[in-house]
């Protein structure tokens, strides 16, 4: 092969994926490591990937503990109330008490936040969001992690992680390939922190044809963050966790502003409020902890997310679609109707582009709302990702195990979608956490944990085969295409791809079988996960770019059988609006009030699951927190 | 965004997995790129144009509706600062001492979290523990 083999040794960190998270763990590490060497390995370009490529209009997790607004364990209820009770409360807690130095920085850094020009405190878009000018907010933080970093690789998908040959079930870097050239990539590295994003487009999308592109989470969240440590045999949490976004139609374009600062709200076909009436049955399956309007009326407890999607997927199942949002009385207002379009054009361009090709006015006219597809991540407002290790001062023996946001492998850290159990950490959140990887990654090196590290030229080589293994494939097997892309010995990615949505969304849960699944669907479904797998084994690439396709989708089925398992083995119904389980259409706090933990044997690819107990922030005196 | 050799034009290589996030768009330097909605679902004849300018710190929007009766021009700053001017190189700032090693404490904290004398929280400083079971 052609393809040239570079190696970059005597790495001390290793960031791989370099969005939100990965920015801040490459920051912050030069502070803690001023003479370590820090490595970023990114398979877009650092100024403009990730899940912020397009800006964003709010930071939706700031305390404002300065101003006097709010404190981190009233953060820690918000998320845990909105997530039916299942988080991991001590990293919630770290992260919220550290994410507003975060958000001080990135205004002295330049980012544009909005102040309320009667208080002088940041634009409150709601409790927990501030308004920002935020359309180069991954170019900065982009910048300070570039002056942190000795070296950025830009375009290079990270495939694999590299173990140590020393050491069991201890990490040694990572590889992969040159998207444009082509070039094999090997890090050798004490530590990686894992950044690499959530998942997208592996459930059907709504979508179809030219716009399948235009999904929620960016199409190029790849799951990768979950692939790379579940290959690795780092436990996984809270996998069944996905989360459903009710957003505008077509364009996925944000509600959160609309609902919170511009007032608008929600209505079914024929202008009728219709939350509420599928209240009482909710309340049933779910139980009055965690469904009590008057109680949320009265004390301004949020109504969890899941809940009010469940609502609005019982109306449009009621025949009284499509719901509205009520945009015509705000918008009459010029200055709302402006924050309304900037919103837009700040994080979801799409979504402008759709209405003016709709001719969309929503000062006539109330647009539509609908339901996504179901997508696996863990920073927005759902927890999925590595069971990680929380910090000393704060976490109980089961959730500590020496260094702060560690992975159950060793020197394997993660921040933003990689950590599980993390809900709405959102985008300060993520850097935030990658600032404290950084730091702890800093210690397990300086500890001595790191050495003696060998990877030796075998595991080199292996790697190296099995990446280019596709383009190998389908040199061997292009003579026997029948007709365009129809070959009896291979499928390409988009098949491939293609396949997976299809079994997904029809068994996992999806959004064509209205998020519902049982214990017979997924078995069905992990049975046809195997073949798939079966297959990718033989998938054929014709180029480098489908080469990346390849390892996305390899990828992205493994995180989707991380999924049916954790929902397999959860048998209940937690969060009804962002699935289903036919089989145990209740809440049981009895026997599920505990968190999901699996382990996937890189060996033998066998499932172990577990259950690890629910610790809660309490107030000393004990009275209900 | 690929070169086409013969057309010597650059173009879209895989439409179906783009996020219409207008990074390309921003990026080309001569205005060189133009998007229309995906066509499953936006009808011709609409245009949203794109201006960045880092050196003045703005971005200058164009939306045009189909029917012509929305034709907006908005306005936003994208930086307060001079580009990548106000971040600091942490190589050159004085390092960290062993008690800080040890503590809880991230770069510019304590000071950042309040942008006061304040102290990290801690479950104790809170009045709080960590308990196992259903509580609350
Ligand atoms: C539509 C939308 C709206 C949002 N709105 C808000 C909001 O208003 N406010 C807010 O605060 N937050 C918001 N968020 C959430 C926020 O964007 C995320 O929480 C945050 O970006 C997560 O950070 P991350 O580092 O985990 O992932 P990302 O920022 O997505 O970064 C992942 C990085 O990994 C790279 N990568 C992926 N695979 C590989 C690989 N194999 N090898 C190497 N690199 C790889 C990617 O290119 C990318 O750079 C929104 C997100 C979306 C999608
Ligand atoms: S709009 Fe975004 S996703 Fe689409 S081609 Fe341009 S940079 Fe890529
Ligand atoms: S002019 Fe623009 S579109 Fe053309 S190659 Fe340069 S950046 Fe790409």
């Amino acid at each position: 092969m052609a393809y040239k083999t570079i190696v970059e040794d005597n790495i001390d960190i290793l960031v791989a994926g370099a969005g939100l998270g990965g920015t801040g763990a490459a920051f912050e590490a030069r502070y803690w490591g001023q003479d370590k060497k820090i490595v970023i390995a990114e398979k877009a370009n650092i100024d403009r990937s990730g899940a912020v490529a397009q800006g964003l209009y709010a930071i939706n997790c700031y305390m404002g503990t300065r101003f006097g607004e709010n404190n981190p364990e009233d953060h820690v209820r918000y998320a845990r109330i909105d997530l039916m009770g299942m988080v991991r409360e001590d990293l919630l807690f770290d992260m919220a008490r550290h994410v507003d130095s975060t958000v001080h920085q990135f205004e002295e850094w330049g980012l544009p936040i909005m102040r309320d020009p009667k208080t002088g405190a940041y634009q409150r878009e709601g409790r927990w969001q501030i308004m920002i000018h935020g359309e180069s907010y991954k170019p900065i933080v982009a910048e300070a992690a570039k002056k942190s970093a000795d070296k950025v690789f830009n375009r290079i998908c990270v495939t694999h992680l590299l173990m140590d040959d020393a050491k069991e079930n201890r990490v040694a870097g990572a590889v992969g390939f040159n998207v444009r050239t082509g070039n094999y990539h090997v890090f050798k590295a004490k530590t990686v922190i894992v950044g690499a994003g959530g998942a997208s487009n592996i459930f059907r999308p709504r979508s179809v044809g030219e716009g399948a592109g235009r999904v929620w989470y960016a199409p190029w969240s790849s799951g990768s963050a979950y692939g790379l440590m579940i290959q690795a045999g780092a436990k996984m949490t809270q996998m069944e966790n996905r989360i459903v976004l009710a957003r505008f139609k077509d364009g996925y374009g944000p509600v959160g502003a609309y609902f919170l600062h511009l007032k608008t709200y929600t209505q079914n076909a024929y202008g009728e409020e219709y939350e509420s009436k599928w209240f009482p049955e909710l309340q049933k399956m779910v139980g009055k902890e965690y469904l009590d309007p008057e109680a949320s009326h009265l004390t301004h407890r949020p109504i969890p997310t899941c809940l009010r999607n469940h609502a609005l997927i019982c109306e449009v199942n009621a025949g009284r679609g499509p719901i509205h949002m009520v945009t015509m009385e705000a918008f009459q207002d010029p200055h709302l109707e402006e924050i309304g379009w900037h919103n837009f054009l700040g994080m979801t361009v799409g979504q402008a582009v759709l209405w003016a090709a709709t001719d969309v006015n929503p000062k006539y006219e109330n647009p539509e709302l609908t339901t996504s597809e179901p997508y696996v991540m863990g920073s927005h407002a759902t927890g999925s990702g590595a069971w990680c290790s929380g910090p000393e001062d704060v976490s109980p023996p089961e959730y500590f195990w020496g260094y702060n946001r560690m992975t159950t492998v060793e020197g394997l850290f993660g921040a933003g979608d990689a950590v599980g159990g993390t809900p709405h950490a959102f985008s300060s959140g993520s850097f935030t956490e990658g600032r404290l990887a950084a730091k702890a990654a800093c210690k397990y090196i300086d500890d001595g944990k790191a050495e003696g590290i060998r990877v030796s030229q075998e595991q080199i080589d292996r790697r190296k085969a099995e990446i280019y293994k596709p383009l190998e494939h389908y040199k061997i097997f292009r003579n026997e295409i029948v007709a365009g892309d129809v070959n009896p010995n291979y499928i390409n990615p988009r098949q491939g791809l293609d396949r997976l949505q299809k079994l997904m969304d029809e068994y996992g849960g999806g959004a064509t079988v209205n998020y519902m699944t049982n214990d017979k669907l997924l078995n069905i479904g992990l049975k046809k996960l195997k073949t798939l797998e079966e297959d990718l084994d033989k998938i054929g690439a014709e180029n480098i770019h489908e080469l990346l396709r390849a390892w996305e989708l390899k990828h992205r089925v493994l995180t989707s059988e991380s999924v049916l398992q954790h929902t397999l083995f959860r048998k209940e119904t937690r969060w009804p609006g962002y699935y289903y389980r036919g089989d145990a259409m209740k809440l049981d706090d009895e026997n599920w009030h505990v968190l999901t933990v699996s382990r996937r044997d890189p060996e033998t690819g066998e499932y172990t699951m577990e259950k690890a107990p629910l610790y809660h922030l309490v107030s000393e005196s004990e009275e209900a927190a | 965004m690929h070169i086409d050799p013969t057309l010597r034009r650059a173009y879209n290589i895989e439409p179906n997995m783009c996020w219409e996030c207008y990074s390309c768009v921003k990026a080309c330097p001569m205005d060189a790129i133009d998007v229309r909605g995906y066509a499953d679902f936006a009808p011709l004849g609409h245009s949203v144009r794109v201006q960045r300018d880092e050196e003045k710190g703005v971005i200058a929007w164009r939306i045009k509706s189909r029917n012509g009766e929305t034709d907006l021009n908005l306005l936003a700053p994208i930086t307060t600062k001079p580009w990548g001017k106000a971040i600091p190189q942490l190589k050159d700032e004085a390092g960290p001492t062993q008690e800080e090693r040890d503590s809880q404490l991230l770069f510019n904290e304590p000071k950042y979290i309040r942008m006061d004398d304040g102290d990290i929280h801690t479950l104790e400083s809170a009045g709080l523990k960590m308990k196992s079971g259903v509580y609350y």
